[in-house]
């Protein structure tokens, strides 16, 4: 080693230096990207102040940024994919920790774990190709005939659209979702669900009862975390999302959010308030992450009593 | 579970009510449906990949630089290539501060400003990948003057970092406190210990950690819009834009054209394989070393 031969105390002292500094790297990270994201937003926040959150219009030509559209998009195709992405996580949590056989346990875990390592791009490649043909030719139309009424579903059946977007995000999150999940019925005390067998319960009612009341503070801490990704999720969304600042009820017009907006416009945005603007957005964007997946962190960590998760690894 | 309700020797208690037993069988079907619901995408996926990929897939692909829009053939190797340069660059920044962060975390980690470091790098970790993307640019694109393979490689790396820490730090505490107490019996210095004693012991947990990262961030697309922005020529000068395989599989696949489409298919299976290739050719290297492969 390059400190062999010197005193023990002067090479302990040098190391612990060093090793501090490479963790004090990790917090002086997060420090840089909140100044420089508040730094270079400034301009925006000069010219707009509140009124860019509330603000409709977005026309880098009169220079004129209101980023609702965008908080919309991101909002909407998030809760979506929350909507369809929470009961499938939690059914293929239960059913990997209580109801499958021991044997097919660690394949059916690798298998939906897979799911978490495939490239954002390569989602939305198969989403461009695969998923929204399929939407558009079968399920939209399906879906207009049946729930038309609500207003929901509604105009022309394109398939870009932020129904295709709330779609792929919810594949996506369901790794995240169900490893929480199951991570969280799995330390659910064992004399819960015998407990809960002793009174007579049928297996479901031992999951009801036993587990799934148990572990509803980890379960929501898992949801959130899924969320967190899934409003900062940017290239499978911007490819099928139809990158339009439009507010439109139906789930089959064009949407846009404000992972996209950023994608799209940030290499080409000319002007210094176009560029400040789109970094605001990435600032909002940054804090609501934050405390999101701050909030879900606290939650999980209370129920797995401090062991780090490892849901983003 | 056996159906115990049958068992003739359950028949003294009450059998249980017809509508709780059917609820039951209801809430398993549900159950088994959801697996099926979410294994469903996964195989498509890959089919597709497959069967769009390996027939798009052939030498001048792996070989040639992208011809220009209706010129047939071309291919990806210096998206390929730069990638591999990108990530290189990120592995040769993140890995040092990473491993040592994470080092700090389990031997002098145990305090206040240790929390404080653990908790900055779960948050670090929930920060999307284009927020990153715009911080590498504002710090090294604009002083550059011009996109380029670092500002890639440093986004890159500020992702990579905190997924390397944690895995670092909860590997080396596996290792049992008396091999360390063991080495300072006798007599060797506590940064030796670490480096040579548990640092040593963990490898190849460590390597699998970061292994992790690397994964994570090799298909990243979004951070490298604007960092290292891509480029349809050769490039190998830390300074200058760089292509790389995700952005080409994401031009290509919003592109009209469909000998792009085809191209895009064929770049998403190589960027499969390889993610997986590196980490399984790591996973077997490290495999025949000490303990602890997660």
């Amino acid at each position: 080693m390059f400190l062999r031969g010197t005193t023990g105390e002067a090479g302990d002292r040098v190391f612990k230096t060093a090793m501090l500094l490479c963790g004090s790297a990790v917090l002086a990270m997060l420090v840089l990207i909140v100044y420089e994201l508040v730094l270079r937003s400034g301009p925006s926040w000069h010219a707009f102040g509140f009124k860019f959150f509330s603000g409709h219009d977005w026309d880098p030509v009169n220079e004129q940024f209101g980023a609702m559209p965008f908080v919309y998009g991101t909002l909407v195709s998030s809760l979506l994919a929350l909507l369809i992405a929470v009961p499938l996580s939690i059914g293929v949590a239960v059913f990997t920790t209580e109801m499958c056989p021991k044997a097919l346990r660690g394949p059916l875990s690798f298998f939906v774990e897979l799911l978490a390592a495939i490239p954002s791009v390569v989602y939305g490649l198969w989403a461009i190709f695969v998923l929204v043909p399929i939407l558009s030719n079968y399920v939209e139309p399906f879906l207009a005939r049946t729930l038309g009424w609500t207003g929901f579903f509604v105009g022309p059946p394109y398939g870009i659209s932020m129904l295709a977007a709330g779609i792929i995000l919810a594949i996506m999150i369901v790794p995240i979702i169900s490893s929480i999940t199951r991570e969280v019925l799995m330390v659910v005390p064992q004399h819960q669900r015998e407990a809960a067998l002793a009174l007579g319960a049928t297996r479901w009612e031992m999951i009801r009862i036993g587990v799934l009341r148990n572990a509803r503070a980890g379960i929501m801490g898992g949801i959130i975390l899924g969320l967190g990704r899934a409003l900062g999720e940017t290239m499978a969304v911007t490819m099928v999302i139809g990158n339009r600042p439009e507010i439109a009820k139906s789930l089959f017009a064009p949407g846009y959010t404000m992972a996209s907006v950023l994608a799209n416009e940030f290499s080409e945005a000319t002007g210094d308030v176009y560029l400040s603007a789109l970094i605001e957005i990435g600032l909002a964007l940054f804090l609501v992450t934050i405390v999101v997946n701050a909030l879900a962190r606290l939650l999980v960590w209370t129920v797995t009593s401090g062991q780090p998760s490892r849901a983003n690894a | 579970m056996p159906e115990t309700t049958k068992s003739p020797a359950l028949h003294t208690v009450a059998p249980i009510a017809l509508s709780r037993r059917i609820t039951d069988h209801v809430m398993t079907g549900v159950a088994v449906l959801t697996v099926i619901l979410v294994l469903l995408p996964l195989f498509a996926i890959f089919a597709y990949l497959v069967y769009r990929g390996v027939g798009s897939l052939n030498w001048a692909f792996l070989t040639q630089t992208p011809k220009p829009v209706g010129e047939a053939g071309g291919g990806m190797a210096n998206a390929i290539v730069g990638s591999g340069f990108i990530l290189a660059l990120a592995s040769l920044l993140g890995v040092p501060v990473g491993v040592g962060a994470g080092v700090y975390l389990a031997e002098y980690g145990q305090n206040r400003f240790g929390d404080v470091i653990r908790f900055t790098a779960d948050v670090l970790n929930g920060v999307p990948s284009i927020v990153i993307g715009i911080v590498a640019y504002s710090i090294v694109v604009l002083s550059q003057r011009h996109f380029s393979a670092l500002a890639g490689g440093v986004a890159l790396a500020i992702m990579m970092i905190p997924t390397i820490t944690r895995t670092t730090e909860e590997m080396l505490l596996l290792v049992p406190q008396a091999l360390r107490e063991a080495a300072y019996g006798l007599g060797i210095p506590r940064w030796r210990t670490t480096l040579s004693i548990t640092l040593r012991t963990a490898t190849s947990g460590v390597i699998t950690g970061i292994m992790l990262a690397f994964a994570r961030v090799a298909g990243e697309t979004a951070p490298l819009l604007f960092t290292a922005f891509g480029n349809q020529f050769w490039n190998l000068k830390v300074n200058q834009p760089t292509a790389a395989l995700p952005l080409q599989i994401f031009s290509y696949a919003i592109s009209p054209y469909d000998e792009w489409h085809r191209q895009a298919w064929a770049g998403a299976l190589v960027l499969i394989v390889l993610i997986v290739t590196a980490v399984a050719a790591v996973r077997f290297a490290v495999r025949r070393g000490t303990f602890g492969a997660a």
